[in-house]
């Protein structure tokens, strides 16, 4: 017989299996989906595990995959940590690097290590801001964060397409929905002879780094941990509410805005409207799989980013779709939020009892 | 058994038995809550189940309402074995329960209320519900207007109105869960009116309590329960208070004793005029709250939850920042406005109401439940001070006795009991000049309260000034120097402990002192 309890304290070990669990399932999932499409999972599972990890070239548009996810999954994890629902992390990224695209294309091959700086800086701002509109919104007005960061990204996207086609596109690109390309100067260092991987990668894992410490070493860490576990709590300490949900959202915002600004300056070059993937989305995924904790999501990101590579190549050796990423980030997401359910409760098989019936004891009135 | 026989007080076997049972056992992951419990119960009896938080009294009673299954055990009704499967069976069988927290809709009707609670071929059954509710509501006092919204109800009435849903049933058990934590000693005494009229009649009562001047007051036996063993069986008539506390937490436990009173005149902390709006809609806000708290004293303030308790502590604590800045005044700062973090930064501290949730983050660890009011002493240039943090965590769980695994144990997973243990260990430890501390001892262990009691003295001898907010009027006597009741967001005057009595408070506490006021003010 199946029999669930829950547990007496959170199991720890639970935090961390959870996401393997969750991968090994996934694998097994797929695996039946790929005996559907004909596909050997052997062979499936070498395409997407192992060729991304396999050359350098490889490594690198993994490590190019990665750096936006980290840093928008990392903005996210303190957002959920505090309990607040930014889905916006899309909107902020595309927004970015609108304007961050808005002041390259002016930059000559002149420019210095000070323009790259403002430009990246423009990006973060831009970011911010677009997180900043759903936090006075909530905060003035009591509207729902989930609902008006998902509008927004949506108002982001449109945007970008405006600004391709109209006030950003190339005037000698014959009309095509892109801007012009960059002035080599203003373009982010790469960190390999060949390939795209930029330094965003590094200052990626560097900002994790920083954000982990910040969140379980110091006092701002602290409160936002509590925030997000008992409001009531916080108010108790005397911990403003104002200060974090402002404070998360536009670090999350600016992280976001940041990301955007690294892609459009660092592997693409210009503004094109697939400037993301669905990175903002995906890094709602990484940042649960890394348990909202920013030395884990540095491995999740890297982990998603080997699945959005997988699906790359699964299109040039296997023929499959690239829908075939979406699919394994939700079944992935399904399984983990199904696995959390055992850091609470445990679940264990035991056999029907069978209770003997008592004898009759003395009853104390009967004497 | 039997020289208690000769003198009268117990007959033997004169009434039959209603309900006995049998070695029920019931075991939850990681506690044996009932442990081969053996207990009787007769017709016209009023049985006292008699323990500390955690003995194991309110899984034994939702075993016989019901709600829970023994794992072990059988129990008999008129000498049957039964299982109970459900509550609306035992409800079926004739017995009642009235739970701590009553289960009513505030926007509905009395009769409404009571209707709902019924089944329904029960309800087709009866001619006239109306007719009968009026009827029984007359025929046990308990002055029950069926055409009343309950929301209007005082929490003693919303308890008549639950009881009246059982009798209406014709139980034959009725069950009570702590009743008279939430009345006034005159609501007190009318509950027990209506309790023995109704064993007077050959219904059994089966009364849980920790209050023993209750017990002795009005039960026939107590049965004792001590780590969900039944550690003993008294005619409380034949012992007192003391000695039945003794049975029911051992004998290494230390109880409260008598505290002297303290006066003092230095004022440290005031409020003038203070007055709030409600904050929920059955809230009562404050009105014209004015109160002087002077340094090495302990202040009580009496009155039954929902006459604004929570926004007075709220508003004192500082996690509603909503009066004037002028209205609270502390050690000569105006601190109306100030949250209440900066005024923990001054000098205050506050034991909330909620514990897990407000006191405590339920999924955090001790050591960092630690540091959510020590951020000031435990932080350096923005970085927690590891170390000194597990220090200061590990001489709060000593000093204050709170089992738990360890420090990194959370603080869900401790009882109600050590919890606050842990908060006033915590609080009580930052030496505060004044403490704001709310309902100290409810729900805690005998043994623990008096651990507390003690904790609060000791901190009132250091000079510092403490505010109690308590339902429990018993308690207000033990340790304040000075009392005042609040009744409807209205504070009443101060008044020393040793110059007034509980029937004088008691009055308060329904409000007596409003037309008193008046009176003194013509």
């Amino acid at each position: 017989m199946l029999n669930i309890q829950p547990r007496i304290e959170s199991s720890k070990a639970m935090v961390w299996c959870s996401p393997l669990i969750a991968i090994i399932l996934t694998m097994l999932v797929s695996s039946l989906m790929f005996i559907l499409l004909d596909v050997r999972p052997q062979q499936a599972f070498e395409v997407f595990v192992i060729m991304p990890l396999s050359d350098s070239y490889n490594l690198g548009e993994l490590m190019v995959k990665a750096a936006p996810l980290m840093l928008c999954a990392t903005g996210l994890a303190i957002c959920f940590r505090a309990n607040i629902w930014n889905i916006g992390a899309e909107g902020q990224l595309l927004i970015g690097a609108v304007v961050s695209s808005y002041f390259a294309v002016q930059a000559g091959e002149d420019a210095g290590i000070s323009s790259i700086m403002l430009i990246l800086l423009s990006g973060m701002l831009a970011g911010a801001f677009w997180a900043a509109i759903p936090t006075a919104l909530e905060r003035f007005f009591k509207t729902n964060i989930i609902l008006s960061t998902i509008m927004l990204n949506y108002i982001g996207l449109y945007t970008l397409l405006w600004a391709v086609h109209g006030p950003l596109a190339d005037p000698q690109g014959y009309g095509f929905p892109e801007s012009a390309m960059f002035a080599e100067a203003v373009m982010l260092p790469l960190i390999q002879e060949e390939g795209r991987a930029s330094v965003s990668i590094l200052i990626a894992i560097f900002i994790a780094l920083i954000t982990g410490l910040v969140l379980f070493k110091t006092l701002p860490g602290f409160i936002v941990r509590v925030y997000g576990e008992e409001q009531a709590a916080a108010r108790y300490a005397g911990f403003s509410s104002n200060k974090v949900v402002w404070g998360v959202m536009l670090f999350a915002g600016a992280l976001a805005g940041f990301a955007g600004s690294a892609e459009v300056m660092g592997p693409i070059g210009q503004l094109i409207p697939s400037v993301s993937p669905g990175y903002g989305y995906a890094a709602i995924i990484v940042a649960y799989l890394g348990r909202l904790n920013p030395f884990g999501i540095i491995i999740s990101s890297l982990f998603m980013g080997c699945l959005y590579m997988g699906s790359d190549l699964a299109q040039i050796e296997l023929g499959l779709p690239t829908a075939i990423t979406g699919l394994f980030q939700g079944v992935l997401l399904f399984f983990m939020l199904a696995c959390d359910f055992l850091i609470n409760y445990k679940i264990s098989f035991t056999s029907k009892k069978v209770f003997s019936k008592p004898l009759k004891a003395t009853l104390i009135n009967n004497i | 058994m039997t020289a208690l026989i000769e003198q009268g007080l117990i007959l033997p076997m004169a009434k039959s038995s209603l309900l006995e049972l049998w070695n029920v056992s019931k075991i939850f992951p990681g506690v044996i809550a009932n442990d081969n419990v053996n207990m009787s119960l007769n017709e016209g009896e009023i049985l006292a189940l008699l323990g500390e938080n955690g003995a194991g009294k309110s899984t034994l009673v939702k075993m016989i309402y019901g709600v829970n299954k023994p794992d072990t055990g059988a129990i008999f009704w008129h000498n049957r074995e039964v299982n109970i499967d459900s509550p609306n069976q035992a409800r079926a069988m004739g017995i009642g329960m009235v739970f701590q927290h009553f289960s009513v809709f505030e926007t509905l009707t009395v009769q409404e209320n009571i209707e709902l609670g019924l089944d329904k071929e029960f309800v087709d059954q009866l001619s006239d519900l109306r007719q009968e509710i009026v009827e029984i509501s007359k025929k046990y006092d308990l002055h029950v207007d069926p055409d009343r919204y309950v929301h209007s109800l005082s929490i003693g009435e919303r308890q008549r109105v639950e009881i009246l849903r059982c009798l209406i049933q014709n139980v034959k058990l009725l069950i009570l869960d702590e009743p008279t934590s939430v009345l006034t000693p005159h609501e007190v005494s009318g509950l027990f009116r209506v309790l023995k009229k109704l064993a007077s009649e050959g219904s059994s009562v089966l009364f849980i309590s920790h209050k023993l001047k209750e017990v002795t007051e009005l039960c026939d036996r107590a049965v004792i329960l001590r780590g969900g063993v039944v550690t003993g069986e008294c005619i409380p008539a034949q012992e007192t208070p003391e000695s039945i506390a003794r049975m029911m937490v051992g004998s290494e436990t230390e109880l409260s004793e008598n505290y002297p009173k303290k006066r003092s005149e230095e004022s440290i902390f005031t409020t003038t005029y203070l007055t709030l709006l409600p904050t929920n809609p059955f809230g009562c806000g404050l009105t014209d709250v004015s109160l002087t708290l002077r340094k090495g004293e302990i202040l009580g303030i009496a009155g039954v939850a929902g006459n604004g308790q929570e926004d007075l502590l709220a508003a004192l604590s500082g996690e509603d920042t909503r009066a004037d800045k002028a209205n609270i005044v502390f050690a000569g700062k105006e601190i109306g406005k100030l949250n209440a973090g900066a005024r923990r930064k001054l000098g205050m501290a506050y034991v909330p109401a909620d514990r897990l949730g407000q006191g405590a983050v339920p999924e955090m660890t001790l050591t960092n439940n630690t540091l959510l009011t020590n951020t000031t002493a435990l932080i350096k240039n923005g970085f927690i001070l590891g170390s000194k943090l597990k220090a200061l965590a590990n001489e709060i769980i000593v000093d204050n006795k709170v089992k738990c695994h360890n420090q990194s144990s959370q603080a869900k997973s401790l009882s109600g009991g050590n919890l606050q243990k842990f908060i006033i260990g915590r609080e009580v430890q930052q030496a505060p000049i004044v403490l704001i501390c709310a309902h100290p001892t409810w729900g805690v262990d005998i043994g623990a309260a008096s651990a507390i009691h003690r904790q609060l003295i000791a901190l009132r001898d250091q000079g510092a000034a403490i505010l109690i907010v308590s339902e429990d009027i018993d308690e207000l006597f033990v340790v304040c120097d000075r009392l005042t009741a609040l009744y409807e967001g209205r504070l009443s005057h101060i008044v020393e402990t040793e110059k007034t009595n509980i029937e004088e408070i008691g009055k308060w506490i329904a409000g007596g002192f409003i037309q008193q006021k008046e009176v003194d003010h013509a």
